[in-house]
């Protein structure tokens, strides 16, 4: 029996390389692959202390989070092709028109 | 084995209003797309819509429904009003606005009122998936608001850092979130509160850990610093009438979850989410005041000055009090009907093809219209806080109640940030009034943008002289 402990960790360990690919990465689509990871890691989470608290309610959760993350997904990327489109590039760095 | 599942009937009564606007977004789209030449009619469906569902609101009795995930109480009375008044308000401005920037129309009255359901459902949230899928909800269709301008270049350059930023701070939540039901077993977050006095876990290191990644990712949703850095560019580079409904819309859905887990669900950490958010706050009206004095854009200024006002609203949840919580209440809807009317003048001077969203646009406006003018100074001064306007009333409180919680520097320091505000907003009134105007176009008035203007000042001059009723019904709605 692998101790919760151990998928916590993995969790934690997910959780964290997404938010260093989210900090570091320059590209967008890079970075909302970040995010999934990030999300990916509180879906381990939910579903190992879920079986270890013998509560379905983290497991529920877990299924409410892959939807929503679905249709983040289609709106993410359908900004990410308008973005595309007007400037022939998806690179954060190109995103300067707005400062101040 | 297969069991059999009842529907107890009984739980549909109190989502009613939220079906309601559901099937209207579906019917907007609808004859968006079957009678497209009955397009002007999209914006009064969309207002009858809102107003039966604030009507069905205002009537519903207090309950709870689907096993406590959804709460019916005068506190998610309180947020659905703000939140729907304020998507009434942008619609009868967005019918003025459609002149200047041709959106497309279902999509765009659809998105709103999707996006208001999902504020509904984050106001009524007794369970913290609810207010996950109520946050997102929210959040998806303004995503695509934001961006929903594709002419223009600024439109996804703003959307898809919004995006980015959104999708950050609600996988900070996530996690803190799956924290917490690891530590209590729950996710009804009135049986967190409880079971985190019956389990001792006040000092626990983990629900330490989890409170400040809840707090990180509540400060990007409501734009307090230093989690506020999205916020200009994403006001600045949607469409004005997007950010009317932003600045006001998702702020006022995202206090009201902010206040319901920590004021509902964790009260006993007040000791550290406390002096935590004193500070943000303080840091927060810093950085919006002192950033919005070096403005040139107006649209901007004004971005800089709802995180600024993030940071006042915080006062009252700092507090931890009854009355703090109300007071941050009245403060956000007051706020409501000033910072709209800013923007809706704003709206005003915006042309096609120019948008006209710099200071020096303001100059002489007083002369090409004294009407507009005259508005726009009385939404400055409540901005200010300056009475008789509501926005003194709503600082009034909100000080008070930070002042009777202990947190007298934080206090001190608002009231100084609020006199340096006072240097940028009356700048706009020196230019409108003492300067020779450059152009002399008269501004034309549509009959959504005067119905909405008047009930802008109605309600900030209106709750100035006689606010008694508001700060009752605040109150009142946390017994």
């Amino acid at each position: 029996m692998i101790p919760l402990s151990w998928y916590m960790a993995l969790a934690v360990v997910l959780f964290c390389i997404g938010v260093c690919g989210f900090l570091t990465r320059r590209n967008v689509i890079v970075m909302f692959l970040s995010i999934e990871l990030m999300l990916n890691g509180v879906n381990l989470n939910l579903v190992a202390l879920s079986h270890f608290l013998e509560s379905l309610r983290g497991q529920t959760f877990t299924f409410f989070i892959i939807t929503v993350a679905a249709a983040e997904a289609a709106i993410g990327l359908g900004i990410a092709i308008a973005l595309y489109r007007s400037r022939r590039t998806v690179h954060v760095d190109s995103l300067n028109q707005l400062k101040g | 084995m297969i069991s059999t599942v009842t529907v107890n009937w009984a739980d549909v009564g109190p989502i009613l209003p939220e079906l309601l606007l559901i099937s209207i977004g579906v019917l907007l789209i609808g004859l968006d797309l079957f009678s497209p030449r009955q397009r002007q009619i999209l914006p009064w469906l969309t207002v009858v819509g809102c107003l039966t569902a604030l009507a069905m609101i205002m009537g519903s009795r207090p309950s709870i429904s689907f096993g406590g995930m959804f709460l019916t109480d005068g506190f998610s009375v309180f947020f659905k009003s703000i939140c729907l008044v304020g998507v009434i308000l942008t619609t009868l401005m967005s019918e003025h606005f459609r002149r200047i920037i041709a959106m497309p129309q279902g999509e765009y009255y659809s998105l709103l009122v999707f996006s208001a359901v999902g504020m509904l459902i984050m106001a009524s949230a007794g369970d913290l998936m609810v207010l996950y899928l109520g946050l997102e909800l929210m959040a998806l269709p303004v995503y695509a608001l934001v961006g929903l301008h594709k002419k223009e270049n600024r439109t996804s350059e703003a959307a898809i850092k919004y995006f980015l930023m959104g999708g950050f701070a609600s996988a900070l939540l996530l996690f803190g979130m799956s924290l917490v039901y690891g530590l209590t077993g729950t996710t009804d977050i009135g049986r967190i509160g409880e079971l985190i006095n019956s389990l001792h876990l006040t000092n626990n290191p983990a629900l330490l850990a989890a409170l400040s990644l809840l707090l990180a990712g509540f400060c990007f949703k409501v734009a307090v610093a230093p989690f506020h850095l999205w916020t200009p560019d994403v006001y600045e580079g949607a469409p004005t009438v997007v950010t009317a409904f932003m600045s006001v819309g998702p702020k006022v859905a995202g206090f009201a979850i902010f206040s319901r887990v920590l004021f509902f669900g964790l009260p006993q950490l007040h000791d550290h989410w406390g002096p935590v958010l004193a500070v943000l706050a303080l840091l927060t009206m810093a950085v919006g005041n002192i950033t919005a004095l070096c403005q040139q854009s107006l649209k901007r200024m004004l971005a800089y000055s709802a995180i600024a006002h993030a940071g006042y609203a915080l006062l009252g949840l700092l507090a931890g009090t009854t009355e703090g919580i109300s007071a941050t209440m009245t403060y956000l809807f007051i706020y409501m009907f000033m910072n709209m009317g800013a923007f809706a003048i704003l709206m005003l001077l915006a042309t096609p093809g120019q948008p006209h969203e710099s200071i020096e646009d303001c100059k002489g406006l007083a002369a090409r219209s004294p009407i507009a003018a005259a508005l726009m100074l009385v939404f400055l001064f409540s901005l200010t806080g300056i009475p008789p306007t509501a926005g003194f009333i709503g600082k009034f409180y909100l000080l008070k109640a930070a002042f009777a919680a202990g947190y007298t520097m934080t206090v001190v320091g608002a009231v100084l940030f609020s006199a340096i505000s006072a240097y940028f907003y009356l700048r706009v009134v020196r230019y409108m009034y003492m300067t020779d105007p450059q152009q002399n176009s008269t501004l034309q008035y549509s009959p959504g943008m005067i119905v909405a203007l008047g009930l802008c000042l109605i309600g900030v001059v209106g709750l100035g002289l006689f606010p008694g009723s508001l700060l009752d019904w605040a109150a009142r709605a946390l017994l």
